[in-house]
């Protein structure tokens, strides 16, 4: 065999194999999401929506758990955007090459992926522990503890595409830097901060691992921030491993509503990227 | 009329220090929550590392009864999966990326891109009820019966593959870890490959090398630390990893031989038994275990910024 016929078959087989490694991934999605579908949506119905999460051996639905995933998501984004949103704010305009913000961002983008779970455990310390019982504000905090990395992390990327020419106008009428931040700069980085929200949203509402020691579960319907809160993700766990096929089907129900939610967050968040991708685009 | 009233200025000048200390002390959280993560750790820990000594790292024994604790079975599992699913996920993520940016046509490389990433959004929770339901039946009465019969006898890596086929376990946490992390290793090397000169490949393509020939001579040199970097951002995450590891591993204090045998990890041990946990040294152990866990992950997740930061750095000088 040449020395050519070799090279063109070893690009050949390689190139194949990356062909074969991409479809593999798309395989994987491809199956989750239809065992996800074929399994959920034939528990899907409205009395989901209504009823509460049963005792074993009866039908029931999921509309505690829904209640309070929203309920804690909502808060965990109050409480933990604000923050991050200031952060970002900081490093892109205050701290711009300081040492404190190459300290910050690079804690930050560790907190970005550190495990979830340590969250769950720092939270419990602070806050189950000293209080003595699980509760749903802890739950929320330990989300909010998520949601600022996210936050932070594309508050400061889209604040830094504000052209600087539009700074400079806004300093030249004389306004503080506070006031271009509030009234110049959000405004133009708007869609990109709501993005940041977005995949916040869709990266804590599907967290389990820090709910299970702070939110715990509850079987009733609960509007007590101080008590224990039922939650999609920790009810998913729970009748998932559990022998009773009723709760069984319920947990693929919840999987389905909660993989159809987050999909639909990142894509509306990559939509209005996207968008506004183009928008620059045409205006230069 | 170009008269600033002077009243007007010094009530901005307040806002404006009131913004920046808001700014700045959002910014200073940050820091603090990493700090108290460590600091509530390391307390809460405490008491199960001064009554277990050092022999806490090396011990296998995980007994509640006998109030004995000792991670060495969880640190394996925790070791053993991750190395698993970075042998799989790593040559896969390599090769979606190589796909992305070199082979790809220009109007398919959005849409897989897009799906690559979304695999990523998927929380780690579904994929665990689809790896205890749909993969560990498949491997069980499939691929792992294989396994045995054709490995199992072979010397040397005989024994990783004995036992019966009980369908969750190490092997099955690995696997699920891999594709779990597949999205993050081919999402961060294709972002890597893309910031490669174009310049510098068609020099390659010019002296008539092989698509494959300019990709493994020009392109991984040249982005050699974003692809170490992005590989231990992976492997942070698989090491960390904690649901979808839960609902497949068997949650067994003991280390196997084989790969097939039930294991625990580190984060799926505090999952199974925090919240039953009664008595202060085992949930101190536990903490314990969360510590060790926090202390790996950061190390490796450190690292791995700071390479992802060298390349950024040399890109933009």
């Amino acid at each position: 065999m040449s020395r050519r016929t070799f090279r063109k078959i070893k690009n050949g087989t390689l190139l194949s194999l990356s062909l074969l490694a991409t479809l593999t991934g798309l395989v994987c999605l491809g199956a989750i999401l239809w065992t996800l579908v074929a399994n959920g949506f034939a528990t899907m119905s409205p009395h989901l929506f209504t009823a509460m999460t049963p005792p074993p051996g009866s039908a029931g639905g999921l509309a505690n758990a829904l209640y309070g995933s929203a309920i804690m998501t909502v808060l965990g984004i109050l409480i933990g955007s604000p923050i991050g949103l200031l952060a970002g704010t900081y490093l892109s305009e205050y701290g711009r090459g300081s040492r404190l913000s190459t300290a910050v961002r690079f804690i930050n983008d560790v907190l970005l992926s550190a495990p979830s779970i340590i969250i769950g455990l720092f939270v419990y310390e602070l806050i189950v522990m000293r209080m003595g019982h699980f509760s749903a504000l802890a739950g929320a905090l330990s989300l909010a503890i998520l949601a600022i990395p996210v936050t932070l992390r594309t508050t400061e990327d889209m604040l830094n595409l504000v052209p600087v020419g539009m700074k400079d106008s806004s300093a030249a009428l004389g306004a503080y830097p506070w006031r271009t931040t509030v009234s110049v700069l959000y405004p133009a980085a708007r869609s990109g901060i709501v993005t940041g929200l977005l995949l916040a949203v869709a990266r804590i509402s599907g967290e389990t691992a820090p709910l299970l020691f702070t939110a715990l579960n509850n079987q009733f319907w609960s509007t007590n921030l101080n008590a224990p809160m039922a939650n999609l993700p920790v009810v998913i766990f729970q009748f998932a491993l559990s022998p009773y096929k009723d709760w069984q089907n319920l947990a693929w129900a919840g999987a389905l509503i909660i993989t159809m939610s987050i999909l639909i967050l990142s894509i509306s968040a990559r939509v209005i990227l996207a968008m506004l991708q183009t928008e620059r685009g045409a205006g230069r | 009329m170009a008269i600033i009233d002077p009243r007007h200025a010094a009530k901005q000048l307040i806002y404006e220090r009131l913004f920046r200390a808001a700014t700045l002390t959002a910014a200073m959280l940050v820091l603090l929550i990493l700090g108290g993560v460590a600091i509530s750790l390391a307390r809460g820990a405490w008491p199960a590392l001064t009554h277990f000594g050092f022999a806490f790292v090396t011990r296998e024994v995980w007994n509640p009864v006998t109030d004995q604790f000792g991670a060495l079975a969880a640190i394996y599992g925790t070791v053993v999966t991750s190395v698993i699913a970075m042998a799989l996920a790593v040559p896969t993520g390599f090769g979606i990326a190589l796909f992305l940016t070199e082979l790809c046509p220009p109007g398919l490389k959005r849409p897989i891109g897009v799906a690559v990433e979304l695999l990523a959004a998927v929380p780690s929770i579904i994929f665990g009820i689809w790896g205890l339901f749909v993969l560990a039946p498949l491997l069980q009465r499939h691929v792992q019966p294989w396994l045995i019969e054709h490995l199992g006898d072979v010397p040397g890596v005989g024994a990783l593959f004995k036992g019966p086929p009980y369908g969750i376990g190490i092997f099955t946490a690995g696997l699920v870890l891999a594709i779990m992390v597949l999205p993050f290793i081919a999402a961060t090397m294709r972002d890597v490959f893309d910031t490669v000169p174009p310049m510098l490949k068609e020099s390659g393509y010019g002296l008539g090398a092989t698509t494959w020939e300019v990709i493994w001579n020009v392109v991984v040199p040249h982005s050699r630390v974003g692809i170490v970097g992005g590989v231990m951002l992976g492997l942070g995450r698989a090491l960390g990893e904690t649901m979808a590891v839960t609902f497949v591993i068997g949650n067994a204090h003991r280390i196997s031989s084989s790969l097939l045998a039930p294991g625990t990890t580190i984060s799926s041990s505090i999952a199974n038994e925090f919240t039953e946990a009664v008595g202060d040294l085992y949930t101190s152990s536990l903490i314990a275990l969360g510590l060790l866990l926090f202390i790996i992950t950061f190390t490796v997740i450190a690292a791995a910024q700071w390479m992802l930061r060298r390349l950024e750095r040399r890109v933009t000088a």
